[in-house]
């Protein structure tokens, strides 16, 4: 499991810069300003992570048990809470209350991977969703082309093997790419320039965190 | 903040000044730096622009030159800190935005009417 440090952030737009070099670095902005509003402890839950809270929510939208909860730690309520697994030094390093500052927890040239939920395109054909190659348009064709063609065996085994690709609601899943590049970060307004595509709308909520698959978090040797 | 007013912030510091005022139809010369390891030389690219593209800080213009009669195109980024100058050679008088009619025609007939001449 990924227990690198992260954040929780919403998805900006695109936009490209240049580094450097002069090179022209084609970024997604993800504005964090993510906020810790509890831990779980080893102690007492079995596990380390931060709880983490990102934009306002009105008090008259919060339920009542919640209200309770974010006024019992100080807090004013959030609109979205997610809990990122942490190692316990990194629980420690983070009071509640405390707003993750974006050049804290990453740096520029980082691996990172972010996860979203990707933009839902409804009920979708085979062609978008599977990419497969549809029909001849010529050749005595008769309303046919944008099919999937056959989709199993008569008598053996009799049925419809299942996972085979047919149309169906396409998007709208929790979607990660791994090892993306931080690009640059603005800490005044918390936000992170990531190299390439990151999964989900605008204003959509994600979650960076260090690579995975890379060593040391991905980040560069100390 | 707005999103939008967010990406401006970030843009707007990448937008180079000074580079003169040029149309669809003038004749440039543009000063690239080019990066040969760890050398840099200048190299200079004379053309018609054909078409701008102004986009903010993503905008680009596109240069036609004709060299040993193939014509070659080039895409420059206007904020790239990579352009050292342009230099204006001559304005021209076109009518229309997109100059794209100019690569079907060669010889003389693909010249723009120089303003000078009226």
């Amino acid at each position: 499991m990924n227990q690198n440090p992260g954040i929780i952030g919403t998805k900006v737009g695109y936009t490209q810069i240049f580094d450097e070099r002069g090179e022209v670095l084609r970024c997604t902005v993800v504005q964090a300003g993510c906020v810790v509003i509890g831990k779980r402890t080893v102690e007492k839950d079995g596990y380390s992570a931060l709880i983490l809270g990102l934009g306002e929510r009105k008090e008259k939208h919060t339920s009542k048990p919640l209200a309770g909860a974010y006024k019992k730690s100080g807090q004013t309520p959030k609109r979205i809470v997610r809990e990122l697994r942490a190692s316990v030094e990194h629980v420690a390093k983070f009071e509640v209350g405390q707003k993750l500052a974006v050049d804290e927890i990453f740096e520029v040239g980082q691996f990172v991977d972010a996860q979203g939920v990707s933009r839902g395109r409804g009920f979708t054909g085979v062609m978008r969703r599977w990419s497969f190659a549809g029909a001849v348009s010529s050749h005595g064709t008769h309303e046919y082309f944008r099919h999937g063609g056959s989709i199993g065996t008569n008598m053996t085994p009799g049925r419809t093997l299942p996972n085979v690709k047919m149309p169906g609601h396409y998007g709208d899943e929790t979607t990660s790419t791994l090892n993306l590049k931080i690009a640059k970060l603005i800490p005044e307004d918390d936000l992170v320039l990531i190299l390439g595509a990151v999964p989900g709308s605008r204003d959509g909520v994600v979650t960076i965190r260090g690579a995975v698959k890379k060593k040391n978090g991905g980040k560069k040797k100390a | 903040m707005l999103t939008t007013n967010l990406l401006a912030k970030i843009e707007g510091p990448l937008a180079r000044q000074g580079l003169p005022e040029f149309r669809v139809g003038d004749s440039v010369r543009v000063h690239y730096r080019i990066v040969e390891g760890e050398k840099e030389r200048i190299q200079v690219f004379q053309g018609v622009v054909l078409k701008r593209h102004r986009a903010g800080s993503r905008s680009t213009f596109t240069v036609r030159k004709v060299s040993f009669n193939i014509g070659v195109e080039r895409i420059f980024l206007q904020h790239s800190p990579r352009i050292d100058k342009v230099e204006i050679v001559s304005r021209g008088i076109v009518r229309r935005a997109r100059l794209f009619y100019l690569r079907e025609l060669s010889g003389k007939a693909a010249r723009v009417r120089d303003a000078k001449d009226g």
